[in-house]
Formats: C-alpha cells, structure tokens, sequence
C-alpha cells in the first residue's frame, strides 16, 4: 500500500516536470492557425513544416551550428586550463592558495551582466566581436571556476601515494597526468564538460551581445519569431524542442556521475 | 649501493617529524624501523626515499650526495601501508610498469613479471583489475612492482598493517624470504616488536622523532638501551617494578624482596627501576630461585593460544603472558613467579645497568 502511494505521488510529479516540455513537442507538430484555433491534447494534422523551415533556412540553422562551436570550443579551453590547476590546488600548498580557489568561485556569484561592459569595448577593440572565440572566452568567466571546483574535488578522491608510486617507477609528469591520472579521474572529465555544456548552451545574455550575425547562437535567432504580426508560436516551439536535444543526448552520457558533480566531486 | 643520513631534520611548520637523524645503511642488509605510530617512521622513509626533501641534513646514496634529488632519478621500490595500485591498469601492467618506462624488451618485462608475481603466488590474477582482488592480493601487487625492477633500496612502509592476522602471517614468512634473495638495502617499518624479531636483521627503534637506539634486531631486543626502548620493543608492555636495593634485597615497599644477583650486587644502594618481560613471569615456580609475586587479577584478555593476565600488587600493575586459554576471576589472587636474573635494571634517568644473561 505505502509503495503504491509513493508511485502515485511519483507518477504525478512527473507529470507536472513534463507537462511544459510536452506541451511545447504537441506545438511544435502544429501549425500556427491551429494552435491558435482550438485546445488540443495532441496534434490532430500533425506537421514537420516547422522543423523543415529550421533545417531548410540558413539563418535557422546556423544559429545551431554557432552554440555549437562555441559551445565546444569553451569546454575545450575550460578543460584545458582547469586540469592544470585543479591538480595544483589538490595537490600543492603554496600561500593564499585557499583564498585563491575561493575567489575562484566568487567569479560565479558575479551576474555576467555586470561584465557585459567591459568584455564588449574589450573585445570590440580587439577586433573580437562577433567571433565564436569571443563567446567562448567570455563564457570561461563562469566555466573555469566551476570546472577546477567539480576536478579538484574529483582528484582530491585520488590518493596522493598513486602520485608518488608512479614518479618512483620512473613516470615523467606530462606522462603520468595522461597515462594514469586522466583515466582515474574521467567521469569527473565527463562531468565537467557536462556543466560547462550546460551553462554556456544556456547562456543569453553574453552571446547575444557579443555577437551580430556571423557567430549568433541559436536563442538569439529564436527572439526573431516575434515580429509585426505577432509570434510565431509554432516555429519558437520547434526551436525550443531542438535546443533541448543535444542537453538531453549528454546529460544520458553523465547520468550516473551528475549526482557527484552538483556536489563539486565531494562526496 | 648504501645510503646515508647525515644529521637530517624534518620540520613540517614549527612541528618537528624528525630531529638530528643519523643513519648508515649498508647494501645487502635489512633494516626494521621500529616504532609506535608519529614516531616518525613514514617521514624517516620518505626522506630516504627522496619524495621528501629533509629541512636539514644531506642524504648520499653510494658517496653521492642525493639531498632533494627526485624520486624519478633514484632507483627505489616502495610498497604504502594503504594498497596502491594503478585502478586501471591490470595486475600485469601494474607490475610490469616500472619496467615499460625503462623500456625494457617486452619478451624479458613478460619473464620477470612472471617471475615476480609468482613469487608472490599471484600468477593466476594477472589479467585481472586491482578492485577486483581482495585486500591481500591488492598488497601483493604492490610488493611484486616494488620487487619487478633492480632497485638499489626496497622501502615498506607497515605494509602488513591493513591485513588480516592470518594473512599477514603468511606474507611476513614470505617476505622475509624474498628478501633474503635481494642484494638491495632493504627497509622495513613496523609497529609491531614480534614482526621486527620475525624479520631479524637491524632494527632502528624511533620514538617521537629521534632514534633511541639501532644494532641487530636480537642484540637489541636483549639489551634495551632505556626503558624507553624497553617499552617500544615489547609487547605486551613490559613491566616495570620500582624498587630501592638495599645490602641485601631489590625492595618494594615490605611486601617484595627480589633477591640480588652477581651483577646487581655490585650495583651501589638506591632508587632503580626493574623491568621484566611478560613472557619472563610464570604461574608456577620454574626453579628454587624464583620469587613470588602475590596480587590481585584485574583482567585476563585471551589472544590466540596465549592470555595475557593483567594483575595488580599494591599500586603497581603488571601483565603476564601465560601459554594457553586460561580463564582467570576478576579479583582473585594469584602468585606470579619470576626468576631474580631475568630483570633488567635501569637507573632513575631510565638507563640500562643491567641486563638479564641470555645463556641462563
């Protein structure tokens, strides 16, 4: 009886977390006049002419193609140079070194718009502004301190004596860190990049700022639906759907580690 | 190749680890660094080592000064207390792997490591993965890569600790015949003064930073130089008597009179303390000579094949270590026995006058 219960609370809680997104997959398979027309619990005609104007319109789909990039290209950078430095806070003393992995995490506390500013004459007077590198630099503000927080705490499950034993057969640095340390610390690789995905993907305000045409992500492109004669509900729901797929491809590959990077690695 | 320590310190912040260490290893012998836990055994290992480098003092390896060289360039083996072993890498290739960076011909790696983990009878988990095997296997591993390469100096940091009785058993007897084999200084830690003896040749005993006294294991055990030492190097705690000789009698209190010897005869009149080892008292005469001890039980604890009878005689407490499961009555009262010539001597600073005749 008391499992049965628990099904039923269950059951309704999923419910109501999926009810947005379905209700966004029942617009996006209609067409504007039908929405507006009559209230539907599932498409009656449904059509992929939203979709087809998404993949079949440039402007559509190159937004994707620059979250993309941008995208990768900060979780390469983020990885790049947060593995070096997590190793050091785990492994290193050196003075301030605490006060400096705080700080670190206080670049997160800041709102981006508070950079907003300084990061559009910077980048404009570097010739930066609408670059995907711009976007995925500016990104790094908020990717790298949350990326040497989830390793750190990742590496510190390391022990120190795996460290020791390889140095003492013989192992160079650059050796061990790729041989034998990366390969013990992969799911929280897995993680990281995974954060990093998330809150870059989901990033506005920075990636419409810094860019115009050439690198413009995908949820700028979407601002386009509204227009004159009003808002193009089937079009923005199709969009929508797409722009959770590929969060939904990697959050199915970090599954069974998410739990250990919303702790920052410590548990 | 031997190593030397020349007047080594180690200080962590203003916390000292080791103070004015002194210390020459010869090649080809073994050497048990004994000592109660934060004696400084580990620290005293890993500056040997070179993974730490010492805040004073100069290490030589074979002439060479080595002070701060690293860990890489000295040709060592090390086996932790915990069981270290590369997680993703399998039994094979954890061993095989000091010899793959040294680039040793893969037909001569396959031979030894097979040659290594079959000293260590683990041949048949080669292909496995280290979480895979039990705590047992896991440490093996361990001592069969510290082993798979020529190493001038093999350190064990208690690597019998984390093991159960019955294992540990097994892999000290084997221990002490691989290492029989080896022409590298071999060092050993241990908390534990049966395994010092087990594994015989030098013993360094440590206490709280300092090394209170080496020499071979035995001379050591037999000749405690203080009562410190005394203490570390037995187990169950030895007993220590305060007496006061007089002309004709070792005294304590009216109730004892230890009869004097040739050797504490000589000593002059005074406050002593007397020290006698557990296994050295019985509870039942062993010859005319023998003393009585009369007291009260407070606690007999059975381990193994032997009991430990925990008594007390006035203030003093005194444990004996009697062959055997015998169950003993809270609060009854017994007779100890114990031989006048099996007490070793100290002074009032702790210093060793007189030690019990071995030939006896």
């Amino acid at each position: 009886m008391k499992i049965r219960k628990r099904y039923i609370l269950l059951a309704f809680y999923l419910m109501v977390l999926f009810l947005p997104i379905y209700w966004m997959l029942n617009m996006s398979l209609r067409t504007n006049a039908d929405i507006l027309g009559s209230l539907a619990m599932y498409p009656e005609h449904p059509t992929f002419e939203n979709y087809m104007k998404i993949f079949g319109d440039p402007s559509w789909y190159s937004g994707y193609i620059n979250s993309i990039i941008y995208v990768t290209m900060n979780m390469v950078i983020s990885l790049l140079t947060a593995l070096p430095a997590a190793y050091a806070f785990s492994r290193y003393r050196f003075i301030g070194d605490k006060h400096v992995f705080f700080w670190l995490l206080t670049n997160r506390m800041a709102p981006p718009a508070v950079f907003l500013l300084p990061f559009f004459q910077l980048y404009s007077t570097f010739n930066l502004i609408d670059t995907h590198i711009a976007v995925a630099l500016a990104h790094c503000l908020f990717n790298v301190p949350l990326a040497v927080w989830i390793l750190e705490g990742f590496m510190s499950g390391v022990p120190r004596e795996i460290d020791e034993t390889a140095f003492i057969d013989g192992y160079s640095f650059p050796r061990f860190f790729v041989r034998v340390f990366i390969p013990l610390i992969r799911a929280g690789i897995g993680v990281t990049a995974f954060f990093c995905f998330m809150f870059s993907w989901v990033e506005l305000l920075l990636a419409r700022t810094l860019t115009t045409t050439a690198a413009k992500p995908i949820a700028a492109t979407m601002t386009r639906t509204v227009s004159a004669t009003g808002l193009d509900w089937g079009l923005l729901a199709a969009a929508g759907i797409l722009t959770i797929v590929p969060g939904a491809l990697v959050i199915w590959f970090v599954r069974n580690h998410l739990a250990k990077g919303f702790a920052l690695g410590r548990v | 190749m031997g190593l030397q320590l020349e007047n080594v310190s180690k200080f962590v912040g203003s916390e000292m680890h080791l103070a004015d260490i002194s210390l020459q290893l010869k090649p080809g012998s073994r050497y048990v660094v004994l000592g109660r836990t934060l004696a400084g055994k580990t620290s005293l290992l890993r500056i040997m080592a070179g993974l730490d480098r010492p805040t004073k003092g100069t290490v030589r390896a074979g002439g060479v000064d080595v002070t701060g060289v690293s860990v890489r360039k000295r040709n060592i083996g090390m086996v932790y207390q915990q069981f270290i072993n590369y997680p993703s890498l399998s039994i094979y290739d954890n061993i095989a792997s000091p010899l793959k960076i040294q680039g040793v011909p893969s037909s001569e790696i396959d031979a030894r490591v097979r040659e290594a983990a079959g000293m260590l009878h683990i041949e048949h988990l080669l292909d496995r993965l280290p979480s895979e095997l039990s705590g047992g296997q896991q440490q093996r591993t361990a001592i069969a890569r510290a082993l798979v390469k020529d190493v001038d100096m093999l350190l064990l940091d208690e690597p019998l600790v984390n093991l159960d009785y019955k294992l540990r058993e097994e892999l000290r007897e084997e221990l002490q015949r691989i290492f029989g084999q080896r022409e590298s200084v071999v060092v050993y830690t241990t908390t534990e003064p049966t395994e010092a003896l087990m594994l015989g040749g030098n013993v360094i005993v440590m206490h709280e930073g300092r090394i209170l006294q080496e020499g071979p294991t035995t001379e050591v055990y037999q000749n405690p130089a203080s009562m410190q030492v005394a203490e570390v190097f037995s187990d169950p705690p030895i007993n220590f008597i305060p007496v006061h000789i007089d002309g004709e009698c070792a005294r304590l209190g009216n109730e004892l009179c230890l009869p004097l010897t040739e050797q504490t005869a000589a000593l002059p009149q005074g406050e002593y303390t007397y020290g006698i080892r557990s296994n050295r008292f019985s509870l039942s005469p062993r010859s005319g000579e023998d003393v009585a001890i009369r007291g009260e039980v407070g606690l007999a604890e059975i381990n193994g094949s032997e009991t430990f009878i925990h008594f007390r005689q006035g203030k003093e407490s005194y444990v004996v270590q009697e062959e055997g499961v015998h169950s003993y009555k809270v609060g009854n009262t017994i007779s100890v026995y114990a031989h006048p010539g099996d007490f070793y001597v100290f002074n009032k600073a702790g210093k060793l006058l007189v030690a019990p005749k071995h030939d006896r």
